[in-house]
């Protein structure tokens, strides 16, 4: 079957005073109708870039280029900025990071809300504000059609990601990207708006892109998991696969990190991973995680492929797939 | 492979070497600076520059052209309508204009920092006072006040510095109290407090030096405003009186001439322009050097 | 369902008559100050009654002006009259026309306000999109041209910027009348130099604000959701941008009224200004006092218009 997005070697380049910033060195994945994807990274990695990327909202200054990006059978690489504005919000929607500053002051959740719908579908006012206010409902807010004439100030970071979460899903479009949809939450909220994404996604049908630094958000929605580093994919596969055999040392050590329940010895000390992402000017040389590795060797001086490890999963790794799965997680 | 290796400590250079450095590579800094200096230079050395007397009338030698124009290096610049030499009148001008300037900060300054830090650092009752003040002040019509003033008292350079001293104070009260306001927060104010040191030394040792970029910046702004503001009042003939040789004067006595020789108020004209523009750079450069993360 | 405005909220109304009426108050406490200050300034400089009755006036002559104008009485007596009368509307007699001061006044200040406002309109469709165009495409040709405007504009006397435009478009040209007042042609020079002089400010502020504000998280949201670039731009940037630019406009058109004097002088535009610069040379002090507190008024008053206004634009300080 043809998939919904199939992304073939994505590149973003940003020209900086010392050379070229490449946040983002040549990602490819497929993703299904209806299929979750979560991209897990640490901050710094790409992933917002990327998802930007995807969207067509890349600052100015940054060039993106690739094999092909192919949404619903068009690739995007070649399309012009209008074309493009008209699949965004219509056919492929995103929700930011930061609810606070993601609505404008100025305008009613009411006239942010329908304006994109009213633009994409040409739908009068009022079946606008009708839809928005079934949305509302949807994403829990309640008194949905007078919270309509409100003013983002006048909620909570909570309710603002709501709206945001419902404003992404007015017309109905075939892919969500979420970037970092709840970090800026309440742990409390957290929970709830992630169980009320994907029960959305599962009503409405519609394939997500979740990208997040928090494995344990990852666990709760995702089915296919890809960890970035570096710009990079270093592993993919399966949310169980991921889980339950990683095989990149930097899947482990991010997966160390978090505590699991019943496993984990009350007291005992929760992995981390030392040192710092490496410089993206100019790209990378060899292995981009090899100075925080505890499985270095010479051979890391030259940039391994993504291979496979198993059907649907693969590996960014110059060591063989036992020995990656027999290690265990210490610190370099 | 590049890694940012946290062993390789470089010597960062201090905030004064930047400072100097980003200063030297400051173009509007530099110019303006430079401009400024070799204004101040020439009015300062005026007596000793200027080829004749800025007073001296020669009703025969009226309206000579400059040597632009097709005069001669006698009066390089050439004469007014009472036969005086214009090259000296300007060299003499800028005097008046760089004294306004200062004088006219001074005065406007004491008034409006003491008045905005008081506001900043007091906050409450006194930051109510004091911003009703600025509003009463705001809502003042400068010119018109200035002129009434300097007409009821008579014109003279006294006069209009003094006005405008005490008119033109409400930038350096209202960016002074702003910037207070900021440093009161901070950290090392509060643990000032803590120590048990008094309320003038905080002032002076913490709360001064941290708002003194913002001053300067400020202090060149309304140099340029009084010096223009000096300039009006001599034009509309309640300012500086004749036979001074003020710029704004000048303008104003060669204003009948205009269709005629308009070289008389071109010249001054161009000259308080070149004055105004060189501390606007100053001013922007200032502010750019201090503070690069204000700048937009 | 209804989704019309929200209902009209009583307490919303009573927070904002509460707060016009703090303004107001205000306002009508800053005017009383600036009348103090003029009317004792009046005093400060010596005697009205001296320099009323000219240089030739005999002993008598000063002391019958001192009894026809009052000024025997003490001053708290004769401010306290004065402002009685200007509650009311009477500032009294001009010195020199011997006629009501609010009738002079009124005669002169329609085309102050005619230049006020033909000025910050100029300004304003100068500055605003030189501004919007320098932050859309910073350091580009029209950024340039627009910083080079500002920084020009800074350094520029009035008057000075007033004698070049008319002995270029007045005289050589002959498009437009030196001076005088009477038809709209009179009004185009004294419109562009009034309105050049508050360009620069403009024109930094639209284009800092503008900078910022497309930098803004909401603006991305905007472009999220495919709307275009206009509207992007117009309802969702701009609108964000002009809040503190209405601010600095209206204080703006305060100064320039108040600088109209000079304006006015010049192009001997008969308006409010030029009136306050004759009675100013013929020591009509009365006109001078009224018009310091006119325009006073005037300042104080379009702040507070520019306050409303930035009620309307932004919700948040709406009901604050």
């Amino acid at each position: 079957m043809e998939p919904l997005l199939s992304v073939k070697n994505l590149r973003v380049e940003i020209p900086v005073g010392t050379g070229m910033l490449k946040p983002v060195r040549g990602i490819s994945f497929d993703l299904q109708k209806g299929e979750t994807l979560c991209i897990v990274g640490e901050s710094g990695c790409g992933k917002s870039l990327t998802s930007l990327a995807l969207m067509g909202l890349l600052p100015k200054v940054a060039r993106r280029s690739g094999d092909h990006l192919r949404f619903a059978g068009q690739d995007l690489l070649g399309l012009k900025e209008r074309q493009m504005a008209k699949l965004r919000g219509q056919d492929m929607s995103m929700i930011f990071q930061e609810p606070m500053t993601s609505l404008n002051p100025a305008y009613t959740i009411g006239d942010q809300l329908t304006e994109g719908m009213i633009r994409h579908q040409r739908v009068s006012r009022a079946e606008a504000r009708d839809r928005a206010a079934f949305l509302l409902e949807k994403v829990g807010i309640t008194a949905a059609a007078s919270r309509l004439t409100q003013y983002p100030h006048q909620l909570s970071g909570g309710l603002r990601q709501r709206v945001m979460i419902a404003m992404s899903l007015m017309c109905g479009p075939d892919l969500i990207i979420a970037d970092e949809p709840t970090t800026a939450l309440d742990v409390t909220i957290q929970a709830k708006i992630l169980r009320m994404m994907k029960n959305l996604q599962a009503e409405f049908g519609m394939a997500m892109i979740f990208i997040t630094h928090d494995l344990g958000v990852v666990a709760r929605i995702a089915d296919k998991i890809a960890v970035m580093y570096a710009g990079a994919f270093v592993e993919t596969g399966t949310a169980q696969q991921i889980f339950d055999a990683p095989t990149h040392p930097y899947t482990k050590g991010l997966l160390s990190c978090i505590p699991v329940p019943g496993k984990t010895e009350r007291g005992a000390r929760l992995g981390a991973v030392p040192g710092v992402v490496p410089s993206l000017i100019n790209g990378v040389e060899g292995c981009g995680f090899a100075s925080r590795c505890p499985m270095r060797q010479a051979a890391c001086g030259s940039e391994p492929d993504l291979t496979d490890r198993g059907a649907e999963h693969s590996c960014r790794c110059v060591h063989d797939t036992d020995t990656l799965r027999n290690m265990e997680w210490e610190a370099a | 492979m590049t890694i940012i290796d946290s062993n390789e400590i470089t010597t960062a250079p201090s905030p004064a070497q930047q400072m100097r450095r980003r200063a030297l590579r400051h173009w509007g800094f530099l110019i303006g600076g430079g401009v400024l200096g070799l204004i101040i230079l020439m009015a300062v050395l005026a007596p000793f520059f200027a080829p004749h007397d800025p007073y001296a009338q020669d009703l025969s030698q009226r309206f000579l052209r400059p040597v632009f124009l097709g005069g001669s290096w006698e009066h390089p610049l050439g004469t007014d309508h009472l036969g005086r030499d214009y090259l000296s009148r300007l060299l003499f001008g800028a005097q008046i204009s760089l004294t306004i300037g200062f004088v006219t900060a001074l005065i406007s300054g004491v008034i409006g920092t003491t008045l905005g830090v008081a506001a900043g650092y007091f906050g409450g009752r006194v930051d109510t006072i004091v911003m009703f003040i600025i509003t009463v002040r705001l809502s003042m019509p400068v010119v018109l006040v200035a002129l009434a003033v300097v007409a009821l008292f008579g014109g003279s350079l006294t006069t209009v510095v003094l006005v405008l001293g005490f008119l033109l104070w409400d930038q350096f009260a209202v960016v002074m109290r702003t910037s207070t306001q900021q440093i009161r927060n901070q950290d090392y104010v509060t643990s000032a407090q803590a120590l048990g040191c008094t309320t003038t030394r905080i002032i002076l040792t913490e709360v001064m030096p941290n708002i003194l970029n913002n001053l300067i910046v400020i202090i060149t702004l309304e140099m340029a405003h009084a010096i223009i503001l000096e300039a009006a009042l001599s034009f509309l003939g309640l300012g500086v009186q004749p036979p001074l040789p003020s710029w704004g004067l000048m303008i104003a006595e060669g204003k009948d001439m205009l269709f005629f020789e308009p070289f008389l108020i071109t010249i001054p004209g161009i000259a308080l322009f070149v004055l105004i523009f060189a501390i606007n750079l100053l001013g922007d450069g200032v502010r750019d050097v201090t503070a690069p993360e204000n700048r937009n | 369902m209804q989704y019309g405005p929200a209902a009209f909220n009583t307490a919303k109304v009573i927070l904002m008559l509460r707060f016009l009426l703090k303004r107001l108050g205000l306002a009508a406490l800053v005017a009383l100050t600036v009348s103090l200050i003029s009317f004792s300034l009046l005093f400060l400089a010596g005697d009205p009654a001296v320099a009323l009755a000219g240089e030739a006036a005999t002993e008598e002559d000063i002391e019958a002006i001192r009894t026809q104008y009052g000024f025997d009485r003490p001053i708290p007596v004769q401010y306290v009259a004065w402002l009685t009368g200007a509650f009311t509307g009477d500032f009294g007699n001009s010195y020199y026309f011997n006629t009501p001061v609010i009738d002079l006044i009124s005669d002169r200040l329609p085309t102050t306000m005619q230049l006020g406002l033909a000025g910050i309109t100029f300004a304003l469709l100068l500055a605003v999109p030189l501004g919007v165009i320098a932050a859309i495409r910073p350091n580009s040709l029209i950024d340039r041209f627009a910083l080079f405007i500002s920084v020009v504009g800074q350094a520029m006397p009035t008057f000075w910027f007033s004698l070049i435009l008319i002995v270029i478009f007045a005289v050589n040209m002959g498009w437009v009348p030196v001076s005088g007042s009477g038809t709209w042609q009179h009004f185009i020079l004294p419109t562009i130099v009034l309105g050049y002089f508050a360009t620069p400010g403009i024109m930094r502020l639209t284009r800092a604000g503008m900078l910022e504000v497309l930098r803004a998280d909401y603006i991305r949201t905007a472009r999220a959701k495919g709307l275009n670039p206009a509207k992007v731009l117009f309802k969702h940037a701009l609108r964000n941008a002009a809040i503190p630019v209405v601010g600095l406009a209206a204080v703006q058109l305060g100064f320039m009224l108040g600088g109209s004097i000079v304006i006015e002088s010049i192009f001997a535009l008969n308006g409010a200004g030029l009136l306050a610069f004759e009675s100013i040379n013929r020591n009509d002090f009365p006109v001078v006092q009224a018009l310091i507190l006119l325009f006073s008024l005037i300042y104080v008053l379009l702040t507070l218009l520019a306050d409303l206004l930035n009620a309307w634009l932004d919700p948040r300080i709406r009901v604050a």
